[in-house]
């Protein structure tokens, strides 16, 4: 795997319009912050100190607030980024037996990204689709009704998919 | 006709924009083809309605796209093509017995048009209320109809706006919580996704009432259509004059924005939402001073659910006094629930308040899923608490429900059956409160870690005497100890499931099983040599090898290398794998 840590220098340039819009306006810093991981994938560290220095503020306060959140992720998330639905319907319908297929079949668990980088697992509160429970939404592709079966197989095809390019 | 396929998220899910795709390929100009949101029944997705103007003449269910051809067909005249697909009598029932106020559009009109909100007396009660009644009125009628918050905790709508009316500010902010985290829950996206407007309106109506200028609707991140939606409708209101300055020409101005939350469960709590539209880590405030007081950018401010906003036009178009005709005594009008878990029919179900909860689970839900047995449901997520089969009684209304132990919530309503283990339950919801405890206060970070750990071992059996009172003990120096709602309804599913299912924890604490079987580490295989007929299909099933035995003959399970995995007992024909 790539190094991912803060030695690695990330292109600046891409948020600068998010910057030029928001880093003069009061309370923007999570709007901020969401941008640029819309732009870069994740939020590298090199970037939050960027931000903090034109917000004019601490790099502490802004890894306060990147850590504080759970949309925001602090390293390169896989290809295809599974959302594991842990809500209260999925936990009721099998939840768990969802997680452990997904083990069985990318050898992955919560936050966890496969060698090949192209799956990365994390567990969510709640997808709010809780009558199709148990769910996962891969990208912006929502599956119901999983079985482990189902689950595995969904895997498989996305695999099959990125393989073949 | 018109066929109008129903796109929620959930629909979406389930399929709905395959089935419209392919209904788009073959249309042509035999019908007008358009989307609606989510009508709530989330068991029959997707749904397919046909109609003639405004006359559904058929609501067709669990559609695929290769239902297309029949629909087509049937709307070139072939009145029998759908009949196969067409809603039973029995699931019909499931809306008819239903009184829809915050949900009455939701997937009837397209909520990507502002014009079908119009032409269902959309904006009429924000020109009632604008150029007819002065902002105390509006509080008033307000006051009639018993209106009171929709997110749970009941308090009273027109005291929030009168207090933030009466407060002293140049500029007050009016805000809507549509952070909706309880795991299970999921009124307020269905109302944003089907019906935008209908919560723009009722927030316009709001900001008139206290006087803001300002409003803002907090919305999760999770829920992408939800503001992609209500982003387009406020740009129509915005086109149309319903929002900005001097609104259907009146001196009212009041502009709209929507901030994405980015996933804190503790923002659900007004002060910490606050702090979050503030840019800042979401952790609360110390009250007083009131958000009415000293809210956003410390200005006046009013926050109110996405559901309260729901009832307001209707409120103003039929009167408080219409309103308040329904419910109890103490809790007045409609409350929607997202009804889901082990039930049959799962979805969204508003009903007048004072109902019973059998009414909603047995009469509306189609009881227990597989004709299983009712063992609980959870009402009001991690802050609430699992409400027993004895109580199912019990008639919805804040106080009665609070009466259990329980809460009313959001309107999460998640129906459990025998096989849910109750320890395990609570040990998932503090497994929830405790990564999302914001760090704030000592009891609520370090009480609620404290009880997960107990609960992790009581579960694996590890349990040991004395763990319920000390349990016990924690839950309630978590309530007393801790600043915000979050904090002082976290022991909530522990102190329910403590009360009602006592049994259930002395069962894993003293015998080391798991009534429900559920708990994996508390369980153990074996082979009924009576029953099993040598098939060897459970030993090629077997992950690990743990089942030895020769064809024809009783196999046998080594305990020690056994996983407990469960593929034995799923794949046995001849029921004789024993779990105990």
């Amino acid at each position: 795997m790539a190094c991912d840590c803060s030695c690695k220098k990330s292109d600046l340039s891409l948020i600068e319009n998010v910057l030029a819009k928001y880093a003069d306006v009061d309370g923007s810093l999570i709007t901020i912050l969401q941008n640029a991981q819309e732009i870069y994938g994740y939020l590298p560290v090199d970037v939050l100190y960027h931000i903090a220095e034109r917000i004019g503020s601490t790099p502490a306060k802004v890894m306060g607030v990147a850590t504080f959140y759970s949309q925001f992720r602090l390293k390169p998330v896989g290809k295809y980024l599974i959302m594991l639905c842990q809500g209260t319907a999925c936990h009721v319908n099998g939840s768990q037996r969802i997680e452990q297929a997904i083990y069985d079949e990318l050898g992955i668990s919560d936050g966890e990204t496969t060698n090949d980088g192209l799956f990365t697992l994390k567990n969510v509160a709640c997808l709010g689709c809780c009558s199709l429970s148990p769910v996962m939404m891969i990208n912006d592709e929502t599956y119901g009704r999983l079985t482990p079966d189902k689950a595995k197989e969904i895997l498989r095809n996305l695999r099959k998919e990125a393989e073949e390019g | 006709m018109r066929i109008v396929v129903g796109e929620g998220s959930c629909g979406i899910a389930a399929g709905a924009a395959k089935v419209y795709s392919a209904l788009e390929a073959q249309v042509g100009t035999s019908a007008e083809l358009t989307v609606t949101g989510c009508i709530g029944m989330c068991f029959l997705e997707p749904i397919v309605d046909i109609y003639d103007g405004k006359t559904l003449l058929k609501r067709l269910v669990k559609i695929q796209p290769s239902d297309a051809d029949k629909i087509i067909d049937f709307v070139n005249g072939n009145a029998d093509a759908v009949a196969d697909i067409e809603i039973s009598d029995d699931d019909k029932a499931f809306l008819d017995k239903q009184t829809r106020i915050a949900l009455r559009h939701c997937g009837i009109i397209n909520p990507e048009k502002i014009d079908e909100y119009t032409a269902e007396d959309g904006y009429q009660a924000l020109k009632k209320v604008l150029t007819t009644m002065t902002p105390e009125e509006v509080i008033e009628e307000i006051k009639v109809s018993g209106l009171a918050g929709r997110g749970g905790a009941g308090f009273p709508t027109w005291f929030k706006w009168n207090a933030a009316r009466q407060s002293q500010g140049d500029y007050k902010y009016l805000i809507c919580n549509a952070d909706e985290g309880d795991p299970g829950a999921f009124m307020d996206r269905a109302v944003i996704e089907s019906d935008p407007h209908n919560l723009i309106e009722g927030m316009l109506i709001g900001a008139y009432a206290i006087g803001a200028k300002e409003a803002v609707v907090y919305v999760r991140a999770e829920y992408p259509l939800a503001i992609e939606r209500l982003t387009n409708a406020i740009a129509q209101a915005e086109e149309k004059g319903y929002l900005g300055d001097n609104i259907l020409g009146t001196s009212f101005s009041c502009k709209m924005r929507i901030k994405a939350g980015a996933g804190a469960f503790v923002c659900g709590e007004e002060t910490a939402l606050i702090e979050s539209l503030q840019g800042e880590r979401g952790m609360p405030r110390l009250k007083p001073p009131f958000p009415a007081q000293s809210g956003y950018w410390y200005k006046p401010s009013n926050i109110n659910n996405v559901e309260t906003f729901a009832n307001v036009s209707w409120i103003m178009l039929n009167g408080g006094a219409a309103f308040s005709t329904m419910g109890t005594e103490s809790s007045k009008g409609t409350k929607v629930f997202a009804l889901t878990g082990k039930i049959k029919k799962g979805g969204l179900v508003e009903i007048p308040m004072g109902k019973t909860l059998r009414d909603v689970i047995f009469d509306i839900g189609g009881g227990i899923k597989n004709d299983a047995e009712f063992k609980a449901v959870q009402m009001g997520g991690p802050s609430g608490g699992c409400i027993p089969a004895h109580l199912l009684d019990t008639v919805i209304d804040y106080k009665a429900l609070g009466a259990t132990g329980a809460i009313m919530g959001s309107g999460g309503m998640v129906v459990m059956d025998e096989s849910t283990c109750m320890v395990s339950m609570a040990q998932f919801f503090l497994d929830f409160t405790a990564k999302e405890s914001c760090g704030k206060c000592i009891h609520c970070r370090i009480g609620t870690k404290r009880m997960l750990e107990i609960l992790n071992r009581i579960v694996k059996g590890e349990g040991k005497e004395g763990d319920i009172e000390l349990l016990e003990e924690l839950c309630y120096s978590i309530k007393d100890g801790a600043l915000c709602g979050l904090g002082q309804t976290a022991p909530n599913p522990v102190l329910t499931t403590i009360k009602y299912f006592r049994n259930e924890y002395e069962a894993h604490i003293n015998e080391k099983k798991c009534p429900a079987k559920a708990c994996v580490d508390l369980l153990t295989y074996s082979i009924d040599a009576d029953k099993c007929k040598g098939c060897t299909l459970c030993a090629k099933k077997c992950p690990v090898n743990a089942i030895s035995g020769t064809v024809k003959n009783p196999h046998s399970i080594d305990a020690d290398k056994c996983i407990k995995c469960g593929a034995c007992h799923n794949n046995c024909r001849f029921g004789a794998v024993v779990v105990d």
